[in-house]
């Protein structure tokens, strides 16, 4: 069906960077009290002279196709990002999800996030597929950053 | 005799009397609905039942001496008994509220560190430090947590009954968990997840013994089993009146008279109370103590009309015998497929119409989302009872709960759109 694109299915049996690792600043747990899927997630953001970049995302997740493939896209388009273009592709992911099937998403931004574009349309499944996304803003903060993303400058003009 | 599942046609003379089984899902799948556990559909009678209330009698009963309130008072009393009735039990010991759940907090929150003072007999729901509270590891979150929260209140202290792996409960260690301080028995009678039918007559007599009460989950069990208070010899016992064709918003706690006499309220408030000062207030006697506000007279009403449904088609006893009769079915159809595994007992043996199951390798949620692409409604989740899934180290599972309405053709939809997961997620299938 639609909802399964093939790189869903890839993302979901070959998590990319999954696992826990060292150093982080900050590890949260969340979880989908409607079907019990679970994540821990670490991070860990460099400052340099650039501005903070995030250098880590290692997880420890169980769950769903949707969610498990989230997360890995989470991984692979934030890992070596800077944290403002990390929270971009953060924003642009809630907005696509969030859209009822509006927003098809723009792979310049979110990459592979582009084949969760399907999932807006099953609004049980929307949980599922912000799950790892939610942990990441959340461990954001409690490392002490900045988790709402810069206004771009479209946004500013 | 033995009661005989329903024939084909009488299930499609049952089938026309519920308007929303006709209609379609997903660009034009026809519904196959096999998640009755969670909640069923109406029957056009319930539904009329509940438009006759509010189009000629519409008023609050117990209030005013007005023509409508009298007629209203009239019905919402006359569905108590009808509902008593189904249950073997007498109006007056049946209490009105809005589900199970909050049935079963009533029972818990009638409970507290001290005896009422102006509750003769209320002592029996003071708990503290040294007692027990006994429920098991298959509970549903609403007759696990409310007796959580009691015991953090009170100081007592919560024990389980584990679950084997067949998915029954194990009874072995009940001489350690059951005794003098257990003050509270509280367990399903039939699993909402593994269709498990517990052994309700050992499980009384052992609480009796040691002078426990017993609150029993019947939420299952009136629907789909039958359930005759008397019989059962416990001493409260709640359900829902929406997963037995009546509407949301209706729930029953019974109680042993004298048991329901000495209880504490739970929600305080109108119509509860026999006398009202500035200084403090005394209560009105059984059910209407547990009846604060004006009630859910209409969804009353209406679960009167979906019992007399039940009994009008040939009552509980056909419904389990058809129910179980999908079941065999279903459960066959899963034993041929290796890639399936149920959790729950794999026989007829003390089972409800109620299958949990996993599919290797693939999370609950994607195996409910390929059947809801095929039209078939089932539930995905730990369905309300987490430790049990932790139990069996499973996040969640595929549930299929049958009702009346549900046919072979429709265990046989289940199955093929089953197979097209291992297809869609390229398992060895």
């Amino acid at each position: 069906m639609d909802l399964y694109q093939e790189l869903i299915l890839e993302h979901s049996k070959r998590p990319q960077h999954a696992g826990l690792r060292d150093p982080f600043e900050a590890e949260v747990h969340h979880v989908n009290p409607t079907c019990g899927d679970e994540v821990t997630m670490r991070v860990h953001v460099e400052d340099t002279p650039e501005g903070p970049v995030v250098r880590d995302v290692s997880y420890d997740a169980l769950g769903c196709s949707i969610s498990m493939a989230s997360t890995s896209i989470l991984a692979e388009e934030t890992i070596g990002h800077p944290l403002a273009e990390a929270l971009q592709t953060y924003e642009a992911m809630k907005a696509m999800l969030t859209s009822k099937g509006e927003d098809p998403g723009d792979e310049e931004v979110i990459g592979d996030g582009v084949a969760l574009a399907g999932v807006a349309r099953y609004p049980a499944r929307v949980k599922c597929a912000l799950l790892g996304w939610m942990a990441f803003t959340d461990a954001l903060h409690q490392s002490g950053r900045e988790t709402t993303a810069p206004e771009t400058e479209e946004g500013t003009s | 005799m033995t009661a005989q599942p329903f024939t084909t046609e009488e299930v499609a003379r049952i089938r026309a009397d519920f308007p929303i089984l006709a209609r379609t899902v997903r660009d034009g799948a026809p519904l196959v609905y096999l998640d009755s556990g969670a909640t069923s559909h109406k029957p056009v009678a319930v539904l009329d039942a509940e438009r006759d209330f509010y189009e000629r009698l519409n008023s609050a009963p117990h209030r005013g001496a007005h023509a409508l309130s009298e007629e209203a008072t009239a019905a919402y009393e006359g569905a108590r008994e009808r509902i008593a009735a189904f249950i073997g039990a007498q109006a007056q010991d049946v209490v009105f509220t809005k589900n199970a759940t909050e049935a079963l907090n009533l029972a818990a929150y009638a409970f507290s560190n001290s005896p009422h003072p102006g509750i003769p007999g209320s002592e029996r729901f003071a708990l503290g430090e040294g007692d027990e509270v006994l429920v098991t590891e298959m509970e549903h979150h609403a007759n696990l947590v409310p007796w959580q929260e009691l015991c953090r209140r009170t100081g007592a202290t919560l024990r389980w009954v584990p679950v084997t792996d067949e998915g029954r409960l194990d009874l072995s260690g009940l001489d350690e968990l059951l005794t003098e301080r257990t003050r509270v028995v509280a367990f399903v009678h039939a699993s909402n997840v593994l269709g498990t039918v517990n052994p309700a007559a050992e499980i009384v007599a052992r609480a009796r013994e040691v002078g426990a009460l017993v609150v029993l989950d019947a939420c299952q069990s009136v629907p789909h089993l039958g359930v005759d208070v008397t019989e059962l010899d416990v001493d409260l016992l709640a359900f829902s009146g929406h997963k037995m064709f009546g509407p949301s918003g209706i729930g029953v706690l019974w109680g042993r008279r004298e048991l329901l006499e000495a209880m504490p309220p739970f929600l305080t408030g109108g119509s509860m109370i026999e006398t009202v000062r500035m200084e403090g207030s005394t209560y009105a006697p059984p059910p209407q103590r547990f009846e604060a506000g004006v009630p859910m007279t209409a969804q009353a009403i209406g679960l009167a009309a979906a019992v007399d449904y039940i009994d009008g088609i040939g009552g509980v006893d056909r419904i389990h015998a058809h129910e179980l009769a999908l079941t065999e079915r279903l459960l066959a159809g899963l034993a041929a497929r290796p890639w399936v595994t149920v959790v729950g007992p794999s026989d007829l043996e003390s089972r409800g119409g109620t299958v949990a199951f996993v599919v290797d390798g693939v999370h609950a949620h994607d195996v409910g989302q390929v059947l809801d692409g095929s039209g078939v409604a089932v539930r995905v989740g730990h369905h309300c009872a987490w430790p049990l899934h932790r139990r069996f180290k499973v996040a969640a599972t595929t549930r299929a709960s049958f009702a009346a309405y549900n046919t072979v053709d429709e265990v046989d939809a289940l199955l093929e759109a089953l197979d097209r997961v291992p297809q869609i997620f390229g398992m060895a299938g």
